[in-house]
């Protein structure tokens, strides 16, 4: 099991999909407990991975090798570092909790089952993949249940949703194949991620197409392919509509996870691979999560649809996580003091792909327990329920708080984490996002008030309380988010020695190859 | 070879002449009711011309009946192919209710007829032999889209068919002619050497030539402009027969429009050399570029605006078409190879979503969109089945298509920046393509109920389909048994100047 472990975390859930092939599908109560017990069990793997993770050792552990396709030179690798274990820990929580959270769909749940597990499959096999090809296989794989899931049980949009979504996404992909191909050629025609990261920052050095640097080439076609997935504005229209029409549980995993898959994207392959060019795309990239704070802030405070509120607070705080990421260049040749800000920055970046992680899921669910007893999302249509729902205000309070980055939640350790690191770097922007931190206070409180404080609205008056299935998923996000908030020390050394590998590769290559 | 020596090596074809002639005459024995029957004697030919070309020396490269065919693995390989997807059509053809009514004699013994006709499409080395292959194989296409005597739309077809067809065989004809002028000889190495001592005032006549012969061609795989006959005859013609024709015939048009480009244009040398060197003065790269850029984007496009999903089955089958001549233009045996690749998993995939229109249709169902909302509740199987199909035509992995796909734009983009453009245009045409495809999705599953009574096809109809769509699914997982036969059959009969 040592040595296949990440193996068993990948396929344990497509074990539990066969299985619920072939039980009948009225037998629905087997159906959920055969997913809860394969998330269950994928959960504690995941557990025991970072158990035995050897956190001073920067590179990839637990690699697995296997022969698949020789003649293309495509080998099924996996391996974890400290940039994908945190998120393999968090997609087996969530997928464990989205379980409970699922428990309520009315209809055709074999089929809704089936695509969860291989849904999480998907977006395990992404983590955890060293070779591009299975990468990319994976990477698709996930964009079809998600079609179905969004497009089969949600809500009334949803078929347009779904299709936007597939659509959006797939455009990336392509963008992706034909970056992953080029690679591929140039570099020594190998899809070993590992020998890419080698090879790839040096192969390219002077190439030229069209009159452009190879390097950028390829880095814009994988940021464009990763950036509609984070989603980076422009490309994030399809995602209020998808997070919106998507059921509970899906609106969950999308914001939980599907999001930090195209940060993953950019950390793994753009910045590790190319990490040249990143010192030529920093600054659009802090211009960019800018854009995202603001507008995303904007956006939701105009909302008066609750889940679309929370939506638009994904693309907020994705803007926080770029300015992060944007200042790993910090950390370069031109000022060696600057390493620490470049920590701080990455580390905030990654530690905000978690946070966000657990808080939007946090946030998704709590709509989801509203609208199942109210029917309806709209903020004006409540009023006065903290007298109805105590407890249920009191757990939606701290999921806004956390949401609004208050000092002692988690969220506002990484938000911090990932301004100290920009502002040696980018001032201006940081400062200017600050209007965005504001804006992110005012749309959350501004919704808090109205839908808890005040008059309780009389139709309301039987509304019953949060129920303990309800409790049981909700309360280790906010226990998670609190613990982090005040001792985040155990994360950040998780992360922390292969944070410090990323940076040593992009400054080491900084400037080097003429970007500059 | 001499002619008698050639025989030898000619048993497959000799067995599938026998197979015609036996199923002619035995048909004339059988009724109405039981004309069917024939179907065995085909399938009984099928199988022995299989055998006879497994017991061939696989190896062997010569040519045959004083070089007008060639002998290689080249051939072997879409032979293969042809045969593969003949007898997949016959058992298709077992299960539409279309035929009903009709005596089916003729209409096995016309697919044998072709078949042999598509086996000299994949061999001829000569310009009559090819001319002479592509008509045998266009008139019984021709009568076979026909075959639904009472049915206006299939009359149409067939009208249609016969007019594009004699037009563009007769462009085709006229551009072979030109060649033969400046040539002097109707065998394509002859032609190629001719080529290389040509006077440079002769390239203009050579361009308008390869244009002409490009057209025939063009008609075969149904590439942009020479396609107007595709919907229609796609639409009208028994379903069992748009399927055979949007896959065979269009593999025997990709054989032998490579093996022509390759011996008369290319340096003709065997694929051993990484790529190409080209005939300079004829931009033929480019000119295939363009034509597989408008092929696939048109197909798309109006893919996009059908409400009938044979309909937009055809047009899909323009695109699939235009995907696969983005590979011509690199000049290489990669290239060549990926189109093989792709052949292969387009048969599965395309023949499989024509076979589940066919069933629903014989199942009371209709054609459009509108036919196949809430399919997937009624009939569950059938609808995994054909998002299956659907997945896979749009290149989603775990699936054959993507694989195929896979190939294509490696073999574009190994080609070198100047062509990144052309798989870019492809990607974004794959793009386009969901749209159309998850559509046929999007009405079976995310529409209508969930239905108490459950259809569960028969056994003999629940084989085809996982004929179809285990193969769909398991070269998109584990592709090394086509690779590895791919990449043997690379080998064309060539005489290097």
């Amino acid at each position: 099991m040592d040595t296949s472990i990440l193996s068993w975390i990948i396929w344990i859930p497509v074990i539990g999909m066969v299985a619920i092939v072939f039980i009948p599908r009225e037998n629905v109560r087997m159906i959920k407990m055969v997913t809860a017990t394969a998330t269950g069990i994928q959960f504690l793997v995941t557990l025991l991975l970072w158990n035995k993770f050897d956190l001073a050792n920067g590179g990839f552990q637990f690699m697995e090798r296997a022969e698949w396709i020789p003649s293309f030179n495509i080998t099924y690798i996996l391996g974890v570092d400290g940039l994908s274990l945190p998120m393999v820990i968090l997609t087996g929580l969530l997928f464990f909790l989205s379980t409970f959270v699922s428990w309520n769909i009315s209809r055709a749940q074999k089929g809704y089952f089936a695509l969860f597990l291989l849904l999480d499959t998907g977006i395990m096999g992404v983590f955890l993949s060293l070779d591009f090809f299975l990468f990319y296989v994976f990477w698709e794989v996930m964009l079809l249940p998600m079609y179905f899931l969004i497009g089969m049980w949600g809500g009334p949009q949803r078929e347009y949703a779904a299709i936007k979504f597939f659509l959006y996404t797939l455009f990336g992909s392509v963008l992706i194949l034909v970056a992953i191909l080029a690679l591929y050629f140039t570099c020594g025609r190998t899809f070993d991620m590992l020998l890419l990261m080698q090879t790839a920052p040096t192969a390219l050095n002077g190439v030229m197409w069209w009159g452009m640097s190879a390097i950028k080439v390829i880095w814009v076609m994988l940021f464009i392919g990763f950036a509609i997935k984070v989603p980076i504005f422009p490309f994030h229209t399809w995602l209020p509509l998808a997070h919106v029409e998507a059921p509970t549980a899906i609106s969950v995993i999308l914001a939980g996870i599907l999001l930090k898959l195209g940060v993953y994207g950019i950390l793994r392959i753009n910045y590790t691979m190319l990490p040249d060019a990143v010192w030529w795309f920093a600054g659009a990239l802090a211009v960019l999560g800018l854009i995202n704070v603001i507008w995303g802030a904007m956006c939701a405070l105009a909302q008066k649809d609750l889940k679309k509120l929370v939506a638009y607070s994904s693309v907020n705080h994705m803007g926080y996580l770029l300015i992060g990421m944007a200042a790993v260049i910090a950390g370069g040749a031109v000022n060696d003091n600057n390493i620490l800000a470049a920590q701080a920055g990455l580390g905030g970046a990654v530690f905000q792909m978690f946070n966000h992680g657990t808080i939007s899921a946090m946030l998704f669910i709590l709509v989801g327990v509203i609208y199942d007893r109210a029917h309806h999302r709209d903020i004006e249509g409540f009023g006065g329920l903290a007298a109805q729902m105590p407890i249920y205000s009191g757990i939606v309070a701290v999921a806004f708080f956390a949401g609004l980055g208050l000092p002692g939640l988690s969220g506002f350790v990484s938000e911090a984490m990932c301004f100290i690191g920009a502002f040696p770097v980018f001032k201006a922007i940081v400062i200017a996002s600050t209007l965005g931190i504001l804006l992110n206070a005012a749309y959350f409180l501004w919704a808090f008030q109205r839908i808890f404080m005040g008059e309780l609205n009389e139709k309301y008056k039987d509304l019953p309380e949060i129920n303990r299935m309800e409790l049981f998923t909700v309360v280790p996000l906010a226990a998670i988010t609190l613990f982090f908030g005040i001792y985040p020390r155990p994360f950040l050394d998780l992360i922390s020695s292969t944070m410090n590998v990323i940076i040593n590769t992009v400054a080491s290559f900084g400037g080097i190859a003429g970007v500059f | 070879m001499n002619n008698l020596q050639s025989l030898s090596l000619y048993w497959p074809e000799l067995i599938l002449t026998a197979t015609v002639i036996v199923t002619i005459i035995a048909d004339l024995f059988y009724s109405d009711k039981k004309s069917g029957r024939t179907a065995l004697w085909v399938l009984g030919g099928l199988v022995l011309t299989y055998a006879a070309i497994r017991l061939q020396d696989s190896t062997l490269v010569t040519t045959l009946f004083m070089d007008n065919l060639a002998f290689d693995p080249f051939a072997t390989f879409f032979k293969t192919l042809i045969i593969l997807s003949t007898i997949l059509v016959i058992f298709i053809s077992k299960r539409t209710s279309e035929l009903d009514g009709h005596r089916t004699g003729e209409y096995y013994s016309l697919i044998a007829i072709m078949v042999f006709g598509m086996f000299l499409m994949a061999s001829a080395i000569d310009l009559i032999m090819v001319y002479l292959a592509i008509e045998i194989v266009s008139i019984t296409s021709f009568i076979l889209a026909g075959y639904l005597r009472g049915d206006l739309r299939s009359n149409e077809a067939s009208l249609k068919y016969v007019i594009y067809g004699a037009f563009s065989s007769g462009i085709m004809l006229f551009g072979l002619s030109i060649v033969f002028g400046l040539a002097g000889s109707t065998k394509f190495f002859a032609i190629q050497e001719a080529m290389w001592n040509l006077e440079g005032s002769a390239n203009f006549a050579f361009t308008l030539a390869a244009i002409f012969i490009l057209a025939g061609f063009g008609y075969k795989i149904s590439a942009v402009p020479f396609h107007f006959w595709t919907p229609d005859v796609y639409e009208g013609s028994p379903t069992s027969i748009t399927a055979y024709l949007s896959v065979a015939p269009k593999a025997a048009g990709f054989a032998v429009t490579i093996r022509f480009f390759n011996q008369v244009f290319g340096d003709g040398g065997s694929f051993l050399d990484p790529s190409l060197t080209t005939f300079t003065e004829l931009p033929w790269p480019q000119l295939l570029a363009v034509l597989a850029v408008v092929t696939m984007t048109l197909g798309n496009l109006v893919a996009i605006q059908q409400n009938n999903i044979k309909r937009m089955l055809a047009y899909s089958s323009i695109a699939h078409a235009g995907y696969m001549l983005m590979a011509l233009p690199t000049l290489s045996s990669q290239g060549v190879y990926a189109v093989m690749i792709y052949l292969v998993m387009y048969l599965f995939m395309n023949l499989g979503a024509f076979f589940v229109v066919i069933y629903v249709k014989s199942q009371g169902g209709g054609e459009s969109f509108e036919d196949y909302s809430g399919l997937g509740w009624k009939m569950p199987i059938v609808g995994i089945v054909m998002t299956i199909f659907m997945l896979s035509l749009t290149g989603i992995p775990p699936t054959a298509g993507f694989i195929g796909k896979f190939y294509l734009f490696a073999a574009v983009i190994k080609a070198g920046p100047q062509l990144y453009w052309l798989a870019i245009v492809g990607g974004i045409n794959s793009v386009i393509s969901l749209y159309y495809y998850m559509r046929v999705v999007k009405v079976m599953f995310l529409e209508g109920e969930t239905s108490e009574t459950v259809l569960v096809p028969p056994i003999a109809v629940m084989l085809i389909f996982m004929a179809l769509a285990i193969p769909s699914v398991v070269f998109g997982v584990y592709w090394t048994p086509i690779a590895n036969w791919v990449s043997q059959s690379l080998v064309l009969y060539t005489q290097v100047i």
